[in-house]
């Protein structure tokens, strides 16, 4: 047990430039002054693996809606028996998160509640299931409806001849709350499910940890996960692509895909293109609804808003089908590695205990697709579809002068847009000038410097003292804070010099020069046989999952997505190794044991490469102005 | 090189009788003959002993001075003993049995490119000593070089029948000694620059999905005998992931010292014993190899392994034995189910769901 603690919020001074950073976000979210006792009464974990980032004021919303949803569903719903949801704070632009505990008392009360209540759902799985498509294939085409445009000089004649009686400026408010409540509808949907995927997940995990003490996690993960997900889809479209693009002798075309309007139109006058082209429209919507963040950034780029991304790793694996390589997953491979092992562990179990791993494994695969898949429609489709509005909404008050960049509407919380907005259409009205234009660009100019100040700055890995032991089950299956992660934090690590200990996320053992990514920006510099080293990762990253011959992240669990990924590929990982990323340069040879959960700097073999990126590492504030273009992002569970 | 009535080498193509090599030299065998890395070497059969007592003419002797003799009487077991070994070992080896031997040996040494020590081992068959399945109780002589030298190991091996403590045993048991014979087996010495155990099981716990193992540095005489504290390792046999490691003190370790021809016990450096005596990538090839074993025998295995320094790194790992894993396979099926009530992740749906919720959140319901 340890005496050490972490810093408490209250003690912890803001960048230089960012004093007065705490206006910047609704007063609920940050720590208040008059509070002291009861936050530092409580530990807090800062929740790096989705939001890596400073989030800009508007940027709270994913945070909000996400974490008070995935609460909403224990405390309220199912009515989990030891969990309630997860408090959540803005320290110093970083987002630090609390789990609840439901009081002992009350426990019991709630078992037959949460049986009637899961138990539903378990037993109407399927059925429940196709009926949440339903839902959020909706949510999504009347969020894909809206349009933010800007309001015509006079109301067009026929809604006056109509008798509509109101104007296009009630239709633009309507559409703003219709973004935003819409978008918290979705994330409702994201954890009708969620919660349950792992709670069953947790079920099976426990029962494994009981009948084979000391079970490595990945191989109750590798029983469990399927090999078929959604989630892969869109990386597994621009493979055909490429295929297609082989196949129909058009790889000759792919020279320039930065230019993406270029490229396509030169795909489509040539010979057999337009075969190509009508395989390429098909896979783009939905699967180009992709994003190479995590979909809680306003900056994240999406496949179908920025083609030249597709289009590049299209060519990029024409490139390596032309060498010869095999690029696709190896999914016979892993079915069958999947196979032995389920079979392995289930030939040692008693009769009794094998109907119990049987039905409880059947279960976790049943419900597990969901955890994996809600990804592609909430983050990826669903937040692009909001961010490109979001976007679109700022531009148009850019026109009207309310700030002078596209993104200025970021840099307001989201009542205050709608404050905004009213404003906007109140001086349509009236006729006369709105406010905004001379009041939100010095205040946005004031907001932007701060967020640039809070960003210098990394978010300590918690606060407050810990627990003696972690036992919240949530807090362990989603974020991965073990009682020893939390001891790694506090340095107490007694990995040896030059290595770096994780998790085993992924098996296999691979040597290779390291590539130090702290932006999706910095994807193309990856090289064939690299071992990838990042803070986090995202999905979406997948294009170069087949170029690199293992992966070692800082933050992020089994279930974290470089976890998945790696075992999909069947390649090593380690992940949550706390300080790899800051700590390891691009060119170091790296031995990375996916089956230990240790990384270890070899030699330096690095050349050229090296030196380059250490002028890069140097210069902290390029970097970190870098990943405010673009953050690594994980594509997130939760 | 082909086997003879009197030899017959691991790799050979002949099944292996138990009444012919003993339980040792049939295990050598059966394990060659899996495909496991076993030292190479061949084995002086059972046929080898019966010619040689025959030729010495000693069979009478042994029956007469056995016959009358009280296990309780000390003073005279051992005299018995005494007389029956310098017996065995002062008689020369038939010709016949001698030829075969020797061009065994070579045929051997003619598979390295220098002349290579070999080991001499006693393969007992059944009942015929104490504790046969005891590892350490039979005779092993190490870094043997040449004919010579050899061949008087063997006698000793053959002699070894008759210690006084194998006299008792079988008197007390009335292990007639009609019948009695030894075979030998000659083995490639193992240079071990790391040596130990596995088990196929976690002997503590009787977990059937680990493998335990026990490494220590030199060879692996220290590990089985208990005098050094081993690194102790625990992996997933289904993962070959290792689960825990345990690093033990190693103050020593038996290595050779070919001036001497013989082994040296040398203190192991501070340095040495405070990190694993082998890798990573050893432990996982260690614990391949024991699983291997267990799925050929089809029954949970305690393999004895050495790592020679002669030999390139993936080609080092030696598998010295493989028995069945007696103590806890016999000890009747699975005891952890049977505490108290049923387990609280039984069963399976929402009411286990509901239990292993509470139990993860320290709110056993129990």
């Amino acid at each position: 047990m340890t005496e050490k603690s972490f810093p408490s919020p209250y003690d912890q001074a803001p960048a230089a430039g960012a004093e007065d950073w705490k206006d910047l976000y609704a007063y609920n979210l940050v720590f208040q002054e008059n509070r002291r006792e009861v936050e530092e009464a409580k530990f807090w974990f800062c929740d790096s693996q989705h939001w890596p980032t400073v989030t800009k004021p508007f940027e709270t919303i994913g945070f909000e809606f996400a974490v008070s949803c995935l609460g909403q569903y224990n405390t309220r719903h199912l009515l989990i028996p030891p969990a309630n949801g997860i408090e959540f704070r803005i320290h110093n632009g970083y987002l630090f998160m609390s789990p609840v505990g439901v009081p002992e008392s009350e426990i019991a009360a709630r078992v037959p509640e949460f049986m009637a209540r899961a138990g539903h759902y378990f037993q109407n799985w399927e059925t429940l299931l196709e009926q949440w498509q339903g839902k959020i294939r909706g949510t999504i085409d009347e969020l894909d409806a809206l349009s933010f445009e800007a309001l015509p000089d006079r109301v067009d004649i026929n809604d006056v001849t109509s008798g509509k009686g109101t104007g296009p400026n009630n239709d633009l408010l309507a559409q703003y709350d219709a973004l935003i409540a819409l978008t918290y509808r979705a994330w409702q949907y994201h954890f009708e499910f969620l919660n349950l995927g792992y709670v069953a997940y947790l079920d099976f995990f426990s029962f494994c940890k009981e009948v084979f003490p000391g079970i490595p996690d990945q191989a109750v993960a590798k029983m469990v996960q399927g090999v078929d997900m959604e989630l892969f889809r869109p990386d597994d479209e621009l493979k055909k692509l490429a295929k297609l693009a082989v196949e129909l002798g058009l790889t000759g075309l792919f020279g320039d895909t930065a230019n993406p309007e270029q490229t396509l139109s030169g795909i489509e006058a040539a010979t057999a293109g337009a075969e190509w082209m009508a395989a390429w429209n098909e896979a783009k919507d939905p699967w180009f609804n992709f994003t190479v963040g995590n979909g809680f950034y306003a900056h994240d780029k999406y496949w179908i808003d920025h083609l030249e991304l597709p289009l590049g790793y299209i060519s990029d694996y024409i490139g390596r089908l032309q060498a010869g390589q095999n690029i696709d997953r190896p999914v016979a491979e892993l079915v069958a590695e999947r196979d032995r092992i389920t079979e392995e562990y289930s030939e040692l179990l008693t009769p009794e205990q094998l109907a119990a791993f049987t039905g409880k494994l059947g279960l976790a695969r049943q419900v597990y697709p969901y955890v994996e898949n809600h990804n592609f429609y909430i983050e990826h489709w669903t937040m692009g579809i909001f961010w490109r509005k979001a976007r679109q909404l700022s531009a148009m008050l850019q026109e009207q002068g309310f700030w002078p960049d596209a993104d200025g509407m970021f840099f307001l919380r989201r009542e205050e847009v709608r404050e905004a907005l009213f404003d906007y259409v109140t001086g349509w009205a009236v006729g006369a000038p709105a406010i905004g234009p001379s009041y939100w660009p010095e205040q946005i100019e004031r907001r932007r410097a701060i967020v640039d100040a809070l960003q210098s700055e990394r978010p300590q890995p918690a606060l407050n003292t810990p627990p003696a032991v972690i036992t919240e089950p949530f807090t362990l299956m989603l974020w991965g804070i073990t009682s020893d992660q939390i001891k790694n934090w506090l340095g107490d690590s007694d990995a040896p010099e030059g290595e770096f200990r994780g998790m085993a996320a992924s098996s296999g053992v691979a040597e290779g020069p390291a590539r130090v990514i702290s932006s999706s920006d910095q994807l193309s510099e990856v090289q064939e046989g690299d071992i990838l080293v990042a803070p986090v990762t995202a999905p979406s990253w997948g294009p170069i999952f087949g170029k690199i011959r293992a992966t070692v992240t800082d933050i992020g669990g089994m279930m974290s997505h470089a976890a998945i990924v790696c075992r999909e590929y069947g390649m090593p990982a380690v992940t949550g190794t706390g300080t790899a990323s800051s700590q390891i340069v691009t060119g170091q040879w790296l031995r990375v044991d996916g089956n230990n959960g240790t990384v270890t700097i070899v030699e330096d073999h690095s050349g050229e490469g090296h030196r380059h990126d250490l002028g890069l590492a140097a210069d902290a504030s390029s970097q970190l102005a870098q990943s405010l273009d673009g953050p690594i992002l994980e594509g997130s569970h939760a | 090189m082909t086997s003879t009535p009197y030899i017959q080498f691991f790799d050979g193509a002949d099944e292996p009788r138990h009444d012919l090599l003993g339980g040792k030299c049939a295990s050598l065998v059966a394990l060659t003959q899996a495909g496991m890395p076993v030292p190479p070497g061949f084995a002086i059969t059972t046929a080898s002993y019966d010619a040689f007592i025959a030729a010495a003419g000693i069979q009478a002797d042994i029956h007469v001075l056995l016959a009358d003799l009280d296990a309780d009487d000390v003073a005279e077991v051992d005299r018995v003993s005494a007389q029956l070994r310098f017996e065995i070992e002062s008689r020369p080896v038939p010709a016949e049995v001698r030829a075969d031997f020797v061009a065994a040996y070579h045929a051997l040494q003619a598979r390295f490119s220098e002349p290579v020590p070999v080991a001499v081992r006693s393969s007992a068959t059944a009942e015929d000593l104490p504790d046969a399945s005891f590892a350490g109780q039979q005779d092993t002589y190490l870094w043997l070089n040449g004919i010579e030298d050899v061949t008087e190991h063997i006698r000793r091996c053959w002699a070894s029948l008759f210690t006084s403590r194998a006299i008792t045993y079988r008197l007390k048991n009335n292990i007639p000694n009609e019948g009695l014979s030894m075979a030998v087996a000659v083995q490639k010495m193992v240079n071990a620059r790391a040596a130990g155990v596995a088990i196929t099981m976690d002997p503590t716990t009787g977990d059937r999905s680990k493998i335990v193992m026990e490494a220590s540095y030199g060879l692996g005489e220290l590990v089985v005998s208990g005098l050094v504290t081993p690194d102790n390792i625990t992996v997933d046999k289904i993962m070959l992931m290792v689960v825990k490691r345990v690093i033990g003190d190693k103050h020593a370790e038996l290595v050779p010292d070919p001036a001497n021809r013989a082994l040296v016990e040398l203190e192991v450096s501070a340095a040495r014993r405070g990190v694993l005596s082998i890798s990573e990538t050893e432990i996982t090839a260690i614990a391949a190899i024991a699983k291997k074993a267990e799925k050929h025998f089809k029954c949970p295995q305690d393999i004895e392994w050495a790592l020679d320094g002669d030999l390139p790194d993936g080609q080092n790992l030696l598998l010295l034995q493989s028995r069945p894993e007696t103590v806890h396979s016999s000890s009747g099926s699975d005891t952890r189910t049977d505490a108290a009530g049923p387990a609280p992740t039984a069963g399976y749906g929402i009411e286990s769901i509901t239990r292993s919720l509470l139990v993860q959140a320290g709110k056993s319901t129990d």
